[in-house]
Parts: structure tokens; C-alpha cells; sequence
């Protein structure tokens, strides 16, 4: 009970503290609020009119546009389930349509050019936080335990943990190569240029400028500040994967990798990815022009990239490791940091990275180089507000339908399930008001946005919640209908019915995870609303619900089953036909005697052998049928109250029989009109 | 007092005092979804599913400096133009509206333009028109599709794991594919727009389709577990049990999960006449309804079907049928008889077994 309680107390008391100390306000649009945020359909918002450039003077292409859009969609996702709307208006303009006030930060993210930078790496580790050298063995023990073995394969392990990640590692031979062998006309000019331009010589720094840091894989560049921030980073949280851009390519960048688990420090930019003429992948062509089974990405410079990366690859060709590797940076992560062996200088725009790939990976990088291709600025045309697209009227009118359909609910447990619906509808109010706390507190943490298709999917997860009641109830019916006490019923049939809730929710939760990872847009909010729903619900069933039903089982109106209860064993074993109940005797409840015996029901639990001494007139009114059909009744004692033989038994039946008419059943026998009044004196008499 | 009559009903069925024969006719629902399934992929053939703006992309016309920002009025204009068309209207920055409307022509966009110039009573120059994109591109919904097959399978592993049974899975699987396609054709044939909350509506219905078999089938696990080491009733007599058992439950939750959605479909429908509630409350109110009773009538005796062709099963039925021929012919009761084809797991009192209680004795 302590549990429950907390379960429901919990989420409101984190939404009042948020509400109290981060309370949304016109300044502050992503604050917390009692009320969930509405998505662009319902609430309207903020419409951002982006038109593209090229920055080549170049023509922008529709596939352009759809690249755009991608990466837009790819960094609002980045920032929570936002239910953003974006599109491709006329030939050159793309509109972000994003619910409520919009943050100038968002704006930015949303309108800078996807940044693919390459930068000098200076150094790299694994990326978790390094401990404070002197903290490490003695004196933190909990954390310091966990970070020590890190902490050693800096050591010796740490060049086997960077075999396995970097792309460089696990490349047997030149990771970059000059593919001078496949094309001939490029050589010559790389030739020429290398011979007027810098000296290959690796201690040789093309530049001579006085500063010490002029040198961008210059190492005093790490001051203790970026050493500091470098320590600092825990490339574990996704909150540092997500990237977005914004570094500045004059400054050394401290930063992880995506996907590798590294950090690295990376000097100033050497080329701008919109130098990148082209990238593809494939298989990596051998010596002889074989074909190797290895995956390679391979890219194009175009002219000033050649210049630019000719001198990169000039000057780190001749460092040591890992400062001759470059790093490919897209929105701030690195996404690969080949390294140069030594004498190899790329000098006619076309270089091809090899090594750990398989082909999706391949083809993966590929893309984002391409991405970074993309000669597209966006200048922010228009930024206006926008109203819902859906009228208020439709919302207003959609919700009293909700709400009519939820009274209707109430109306058909009360009338399925008499006054124990009212525990039906006191757990949807539960799961309910669980449900819109959540959504609200979800709205402040991660930006979810409530649309139409949600509310819908709220409205189904009535039934779906409803469903666990259901299934709940049946099963203690039927464990009353085989003639247990309602606290041996209710144990039974939870046992029962929490199997199959839980399986069956199980199936709803898998769908809502996968849909959740693997979809975008709409789908991924839809998914999202499940999965919460689901959860939701299976909580309340198990900490609301069902220690509800335990205490109900201790009330006597509930316990000895008032007709009204819902629970009543006449209303659910009338006309069930007869039962054995032990010691040698059978019950067959004449739903013609409905009234008398409604009492009997739980005098029927009484112990053996008071109704074996003196067979009460309830007793003598019960019947016996011969066969499970609807056989007509015959009385089981005479009139002197002893008991019949069973061929005396046969006899009455089937005279029984003859004067009765087949069809009038059970079913129809009962006059209930007068059951309340009996059940009543039988329970004050006892 | 129809509660009364119904919970007796409840307890007739429960009880096997009345039974219905689903799965024994189950030829009869497999011909049924058989001629709904072909008829679905006829209409959608034939009629096709009208992919809307969001997915094609459309017309968008902007009305600048305007004075009033009602936007029943728009819709007023567009309606008048195209009747069946659901246009999306939106005020932007206090001062214009624009509204989407699916790719029209140029003399009906010039109509649009001159109506809504006239509408908002401004020039004519104010109104400028554009192409907008799909919001909904050929990305989203792959991802949308790869994401729904990668569920399935892991449904279907689940299942097939948690019944230990690969035939149980297959059969609720294929039971809601037919669901789905069902649903499409009901769709198509109405000749609603598909958007994106049509999708989010299937994909609804996929999930309350698998979770509703899911229910159905735990009941028949439930009493088919020990099948096998009786002889007084087949698989097939003990899953109509559990069907005729869960039928109660199973109307309970469609009623309780229906309301809702016709109460927003009616008003969404008759009332309003519009956009996201009538797609999204159509898709679910169909869905809905067939899921709940395919689990009943299509997923059980598929079920049945398939699971009888496991050796042990098979020769399990065979097994009980030829002890009740013997019965029969011995001249067993009649009630005990129907009992057991029933399903019934109550034995009937006041019946003695008498000496066919007792070990047969070898006659000759």
C-alpha cells in the first residue's frame, strides 16, 4: 500500500518542484508546467521559413532539399520527441514548423549548415572521465575502483582498446592511400605541386608564422583549461553524442566520437567538408586492380580541398602517432580519424579510407561526408507564429465526444459489473491522472508534445487499460462460478488473470520499443504514448487494482456477495446447474428459489455438519438435477423432509417433465424484483 | 434486468451448460475471411487508397494582411471548389492564413485564389500560391515500415516462445494481418484520405489486434494445458471452451475500448465533418471491432487447424473420438456425452458412473 501510494504521490510532487523552481514562462518556453505541451496541431507554434543557398553559386536540387530536410529532421529529433513538422516549400525554401515558443538556440541548430570539418587529432583516450591522478587507488573507493582498470590500459591495454576502435588500428596496411595507380592524369599534378610546394619533410611546418601555436597539430595548444575539459568528458552520456555543430574552426575542439566510445582533442580546421567534391563507397581495390573484400569509403576534393589537404597530409604524414591522424568531424562529433603512415602525402584530391569497415558502415560514412558536401546555407526567411491547424472548435467538440465516450464507459462497468465497476472506474481515474501528470512531466524533461493522433492514442489506451479490469474480473467470476470464497477466488484468479496481463501487455510493450527506436516523425510519438500507456497501466493494475480488490474481499457487502456487489455467487452461478460442494452432496441452485436462497451462498461455506443435523429450509429447497441440461426441477426430499432415493428422484423428475414445458429454463425463472429483500432478512438473521 | 440474463449467460457459458460451435464451424468463419480478404484487396485494387497532402505533397495559398482570421471561412472557399477536399488552415503571424490544400489545378487554383481574395476581402495579389513538399516523405515511411515488420517477428518470437507453441504464433499473426487488411479495404471503400493519422490508426490496431489474441489465446493455453492427459474431450472441444469462456471478456473490452472511439467517430463524422478525428477514429472503430472478433473466430480455429496436425495432438483427438464412438455405442448417457463434447470440465452429479466407474472387465 506504502508502494502505491508513493507511486502515485511521486510523479506529482516532481512536477510541483518543477513547476516551483523552473516554471514556464514567456522567457522560458521549455519550463515546467501543470499542463502537458500541445504539438503544432493542436497548440500551433513557431513556423520557420529556411531558404537554401548554395554556397558554389550551384543550382539547389530537389535531392538537395531532401538531404536538408533529413539532416534538419535528424537534429530536431536530436532534441527530444518534439513532433516537428518539415517540408519542402516551392523550389528552394524549406518550412520547420515546431509546436510552442521556439528558443534562439533551436533556431541555430535548426539554420547552420551541416558542418563537416577535418581536423589535426592531438590526442584521444577512452571516453570516460579520467580521475584525478591522485584520487585513483586510495582514496575514492567506489568510484575510483570502477575508473582504476580504465585508468591502467592507458597504460599497456589502452593500444589494444584503440586496436579495436579507431579505424586506424585495425587497418593492416595504409589506411590512405594516394590512388595515383587509378588515375594518371591526377599525378602529374600532384607531382607538380609537390615539388613547388611545402618540403615533405615531416619536422617542416609549411607556415612561418612567429606563434608557438601556429602549427595546428601543435601541441602547446592544450592548455590546462581544454586538458581540464578534455578530463572532464564522459563520452558515455548521450548528452555529449548528440552533437549539433557550433565549434569554432579557429579553436582547438575538445570532443567524442560517434560511436567509437573515444575523445578526442583536435587542433584547428585544415579543410572545409564543403571541399569535398564527392564521397562513395565500395570495395577497395587491390595491388594489381584486384578486387579486395575490403570496404572503403573514397572521397573528391575539388581544387582548393586538394591544396588544403595536400598540406595537411604533408605535415602529419611525419608525426608520430596519434597526432598523424586527421579527424572527420560532422556537427561537432567526430565521425572517423584515419591516421597517415608515414610518406604518404595526398596530394591529387582523391583519398580513400580503409580499414575496419563493413559495408554499411562504409556506406554510412560516405553519406555524412556527403552530407558535409552539401554546398547549402540556410538563411532563416521568416520566422512567424502559427496557429493550430486544427480549429478549436475541433478540439473542443472532439474532447466532449472523448468525454461521452468515457461516461458511457462508466455507464456499462456499472451495469456489467454492478458496484464493483466502480473499482473499474476508480483505477482509469488513477491510470489516468497517472497518465497526464506523466505526460506533463515528460513535456518539461524531454520535449514531448501531445498531437491529435495522440489524444486518440490516450483515448484507445481506455480500452487497452480497461482490458487488465476485465480480464481481472472474469477470472475471479469464473473462480466464484466453480464455487470458491471470494478472498480464495481473488487470490486465484490474480494469479490467473497476471499472467495473461502481463504476456499480453508484454506484446504491446515490445511493439511500442521497436517502434520508438526505428521510426521517426509521428510514429515515434504514437510509440511513445504506448509504451507510457502500457506501463502505466500494468502499474496500476498491480499496485492500485489489485490490492483494492484484497480490501474489497474484507468488506461484508462485497465478501458475502450482495446481489448488488457484482460479486454475488447466485447472480453468477444461477442456472450454472448443479455442483458437487462435498461430502457426498450436490447443489443445484433453482433459480426459481433465487430469492431464498440467496443467503445460501455463503451458508453453503458453512461447515458440514450443521446442515448434515438439521436440514434447514433452505437446504430442502434445493434441488437436484440429473442431467447438466435444462432438465426440470424435482424436489430432493418429500414433504416430511426425508430425502428421496434416486429412483424416487427419477420418477418426480420426469413427471416434472411432462407438465412442464421444455423451453422454460432457468434462465427465464427468476423474478429478481424480489432477491434484494430476501438476501437482506437471510443476512440479518444471521 | 438484461444484466442478469447476461451474466447468466456468462455463467452458461463458462460452465459449457451452453456452448456455441465456433471452432467446430470454423470452415464456415475461414470462407467468411476468405471472401472479406479478397473483396479488401479488390477495393483497394480497384479503388486505391488516396494518399493525402501530407504523403504528395500539395497546393499552399497564403493570404496576406488580412483582417478577420477565422478560418471556417477558408474552408468555406475551398469547400466550394472541392467538395471532398479536407484543406488545413492555419492563421501565421497574426496577419495571414494559409491553407493546404492536396495538388489542384491551375483553373482551380485561380477559382481558390479569386475565392479566397474575395472571402478575406482583399486583392487578389495578396494571395500567393506555392508547392509544398510531403511532410511525410518516402523516408518516414520506411522507417515507419521497417520498424512495423522488425515488431511483428518480435511479437511473433514472443508468442511462439511464451506458448511454446510456433503454430499458436503463426496463427495469431496471420489472424492480424487479415485484421489489418480488413481494415484497409473498409477504408478504401469509404474513400477517405489516407494521412498520417490513418497510419498511427493501423498501426493502433495492430497492436490492440495482437494484444486482444494474445488475451484469447492465454485462455487457451490455459485450458488445453493438460489436454493431453485426459481422454474425455479433444483439443478442438477444449479451445471452444476457452473461446465460449473468454466471450464475455471478450465483449466486455471491445464495448468498453468502442465507445470511446464511435462517440469521437460519430461526433468526429456527422458533426464535424473532419480531418484527423474522423480518419483516425474510422481506422480504429473497424480496426477495433474486427480484431476483437478475429481473435475469436479466426485466430482459435486457425489455431485449431494447425495445432491438429501436431503428431501428438492429432492422435490425441483421434484417440478421444474413438473412446466416445465406443461410448455412444455402448449406450452412454446422453448428457455425459454432450458434456464432454463441450468441453466441460464439471462432471454431472446425479449421474452414477456405477460400474463403468470400475476397471473394464475382459469380455471374452
Amino acid at each position: 500500500m506504502v508502494f502505491t501510494i508513493l507511486t502515485i504521490v511521486l510523479p506529482f510532487l516532481a512536477l510541483g518542484i518543477g513547476v516551483f523552481t523552473d516554471a514556464k514562462s514567456e522567457t522560458n518556453p521549455d519550463g515546467a508546467s501543470w499542463a502537458p505541451g500541445l504539438a503544432l496541431d493542436l497548440q500551433g507554434g513557431t513556423q520557420l521559413i529556411l531558404k537554401a543557398d548554395t554556397t558554389d553559386g550551384s543550382q539547389v536540387t530537389s535531392e538537395t532539399i531532401d538531404e536538408s530536410i533529413n539532416v534538419i529532421r535528424q537534429r530536431i529529433d536530436s532534441s527530444g520527441v518534439s513532433e516537428a513538422e518539415i517540408t519542402a516549400q516551392g523550389s528552394q525554401n524549406i518550412v520547420v514548423g515546431i509546436p510552442g515558443e521556439v528558443s534562439q538556440e533551436t533556431i541555430d541548430l535548426i539554420s547552420q549548415p551541416a558542418q563537416m570539418r577535418f581536423r589535426p587529432v592531438l590526442t584521444y583516450a577512452a571516453g570516460t572521465p579520467t580521475p584525478e591522478p591522485s584520487a585513483s587507488p586510495s582514496t575514492d573507493a567506489g568510484d575510483a575502483a570502477d575508473d582504476a582498470p580504465a585508468d591502467d590500459a592507458a597504460g599497456d591495454g589502452e593500444k589494444a582498446d584503440e586496436a579495436d576502435t579507431s579505424p586506424s588500428g585495425k587497418s593492416a596496411g595504409a589506411p590512405l592511400s594516394v590512388d595515383t595507380d587509378t588515375d594518371p592524369s591526377a599525378t602529374p599534378t600532384a607531382t607538380a605541386t609537390s615539388g613547388d610546394g611545402a618540403a615533405p619533410s615531416p619536422s617542416a611546418t609549411p607556415e612561418d608564422d612567429a606563434a608557438a601555436a601556429s602549427d595546428p597539430s601543435d601541441l602547446a595548444q592544450i592548455t590546462p583549461e581544454i586538458q581540464q575539459q578534455f578530463e572532464q568528458l564522459d563520452c558515455t552520456d548521450p548528452a555529449n553524442l548528440k552533437g549539433g555543430g557550433g565549434d569554432d574552426p579557429d579553436k582547438p575542439l575538445v570532443t567524442c566520437g560517434e560511436g567509437d566510445g573515444m575523445k578526442y582533442i583536435l587542433g584547428p580546421m585544415e579543410v572545409d567538408g564543403v571541399h569535398i567534391s564527392s564521397a562513395s563507397s565500395g570495395l577497395v581495390p587491390g595491388a594489381n586492380g584486384t578486387t579486395t573484400n575490403d570496404w572503403g569509403v573514397f572521397l573528391n576534393f575539388d581544387a582548393v580541398g586538394t591544396k588544403e589537404f595536400r598540406e595537411t597530409t604533408t605535415r602529419l604524414q611525419g608525426l608520430e602517432p596519434p597526432r598523424n591522424q586527421f579527424a572527420i568531424v560532422l556537427d561537432g562529433l567526430v565521425v572517423s580519424a584515419p591516421s597517415l603512415d608515414p610518406g604518404v602525402i595526398i596530394s591529387n584530391g582523391q583519398a580513400t579510407i580503409s580499414g575496419s569497415f563493413t559495408r554499411d558502415t562504409a556506406a554510412t560514412l560516405a553519406n555524412q561526408l556527403s552530407f558535409g558536401a552539401l554546398p547549402v546555407q540556410y538563411t532563416v526567411e521568416s520566422q512567424e507564429v502559427i496557429s493550430a491547424t486544427l480549429g478549436s472548435e475541433q478540439l473542443r467538440n472532439g474532447m466532449i465526444a472523448g468525454l461521452i465516450g468515457l461516461a458511457l464507459v462508466v455507464v456499462y462497468s456499472l451495469m456489467q459489473y454492478r458496484t464493483l465497476g466502480l473499482l473499474t472506474v476508480a483505477s482509469l481515474v488513477v491510470a489516468g491522472v497517472i497518465t497526464y501528470v506523466s505526460i506533463a512531466l515528460l513535456s518539461w524533461g524531454m520535449g514531448y508534445r501531445l498531437s491529435l493522433a495522440g489524444v486518440a492514442g490516450l483515448i484507445v489506451a481506455i480500452g487497452f487499460t480497461a482490458d487488465s479490469f476485465i480480464v481481472y474480473f472474469e477470472r475471479i467470476r469464473d473462480e466464484l462460478r466453480d464455487g470458491r470464497t471470494l478472498a480464495y477466488a481473488v487470490e486465484r484468479g490474480w494469479a490467473r488473470a497476471r499472467r495473461t496481463v502481463l504476456a499480453a501487455k508484454a506484446v504491446n510493450l515490445i511493439s511500442a520499443v521497436i517502434l520508438y527506436f526505428l521510426a521517426v516523425g509521428g510514429v515515434q510519438g504514437f510509440a511513445f504514448t504506448l509504451g507510457l500507456t502500457t506501463i502505466i497501466d500494468v502499474a496500476v493494475v498491480f499496485w492500485f487494482t489489485h490490492p483494492m480488490m484484497e480490501v474489497i474481499t474484507k468488506i461484508p457487502f462485497f465478501r458475502d456477495g450482495h446481489l448488488w456487489s457484482g460479486l454475488s455467487p447466485e447472480r453468477l452461478r444461477a442456472g450454472s446447474g448443479p455442483r458437487y460442494v462435498g461430502a457426498g452432496r450436490v447443489r443445484t441452485p433453482e433459480p426459481a428459489l433465487a430469492g431464498s436462497a440467496s443467503g445460501g451462498g455463503v451458508a453453503e461455506q458453512a461447515p458440514a455438519p450443521v446442515e448434515a443435523d438439521a436440514p434447514s429450509g433452505r437446504e430442502a429447497a434445493e434441488p437436484v438435477h440429473s442431467g447438466a441440461r435444462s432438465a426440470p426441477a424435482a424436489p430432493v426430499t418429500d414433504a416430511s423432509g426425508r430425502r428421496l432415493t434416486i429412483a424416487e428422484r427419477r420418477a418426480a423428475e420426469r413427471r416434472a417433465a411432462a407438465t412442464e414445458q421444455p423451453d422454460t429454463g432457468p434462465d427465464v425463472g427468476p423474478d429478481d424484483g424480489t432477491s434484494p429483500s430476501a438476501t437482506g432478512e437471510n443476512e440479518e438473521s444471521r | 434486468m438484461a444484466g442478469m440474463h447476461f451474466a447468466q449467460w456468462g455463467n452458461d457459458l463458462y460452465t459449457g451448460r451452453r456452448s456455441y460451435p465456433i471452432v467446430q464451424r470454423r470452415r464456415r468463419w475461414f470462407t467468411v475471411v476468405g471472401i472479406l480478404a479478397i473483396a479488401s484487396i479488390a477495393v483497394i485494387l480497384i479503388k486505391g487508397l488516396t494518399l493525402g497532402i501530407d504523403f504528395r505533397g500539395g497546393t499552399e495559398f497564403t493570404v496576406n494582411n488580412v483582417t478577420s482570421t477565422e478560418q471556417q471561412v477558408a474552408i468555406d472557399v475551398v469547400h466550394e471548389v472541392l467538395p471532398d477536399e479536407e484543406p488545413r488552415v492555419a492563421i501565421v503571424g497574426g496577419s495571414s492564413v494559409r491553407v493546404q490544400t492536396e495538388e489542384v489545378s491551375e483553373a482551380q487554383e485561380a477559382e481558390i485564389v479569386t475565392g479566397l481574395a474575395g472571402a478575406y476581402d482583399v486583392d487578389e495579389s495578396a494571395v500567393t500560391t506555392s508547392f509544398v513538399g510531403p511532410t511525410w516523405g518516402a523516408g518516414v515511411s520506411m522507417r515507419a515500415l521497417w520498424g512495423t515488420v522488425v515488431f511483428i517477428v518480435a511479437a511473433a518470437l514472443f508468442m511462439a516462445v511464451y506458448f511454446r507453441a510456433w503454430r499458436m504464433s503463426v496463427a495469431a499473426i496471420v489472424a492480424m494481418l487479415a485484421d489489418l487488411l480488413i481494415s484497409a479495404g473498409v477504408y478504401a471503400a469509404i474513400g477517405w484520405e489516407v494521412t498520417p493519422s490513418t497510419i498511427i490508426g493501423f498501426l493502433t490496431i495492430l497492436g490492440f489486434s495482437l494484444y486482444d489474441k494474445m488475451v484469447v489465446f492465454d485462455k487457451v493455453r490455459e485450458n488445453t494445458a493438460d489436454v493431453l492427459t485426459q481422454t474425455r474431450s479433444t483439443y478442438a472441444e477444449r479451445a471452444n471452451l476457452a473461446v465460449n469462456q473468454t466471450l464475455v471478456r471478450s465483449i466486455n473490452t471491445s464495448v468498453v475500448a468502442l465507445l470511446p472511439v464511435a462517440s469521437i467517430l460519430f461526433v468526429g463524422a456527422f458533426l464535424l465533418g473532419a480531418g484527423t478525428l474522423r480518419d483516425l477514429s474510422l481506422s480504429l472503430f473497424v480496426g477495433i471491432a474486427v480484431g476483437a472478433a478475429s481473435s475469436l473466430f479466426l485466430a482459435t480455429p486457425l489455431d485449431v487447424s494447425l495445432r491438429e496436425r501436431e503428431p501428438r495432438i492429432g492422435a490425441h483427438t483421434k484417440a478421444v473420438l474413438e473412446e466416445r464412438a465406443g461410448l455412444v455405442a455402448e449406450g452412454g448417457h446422453e448428457a455425459e456425452v454432450a458434456a464432454y463434447t463441450t468441453g466441460s470440465a464439471q462432471l454431472i452429479p446425479g449421474q452414477h458412473q456405477g460400474n463403468r466407474a470400475q476397471p473394464r472387465r475382459k469380455r471374452g
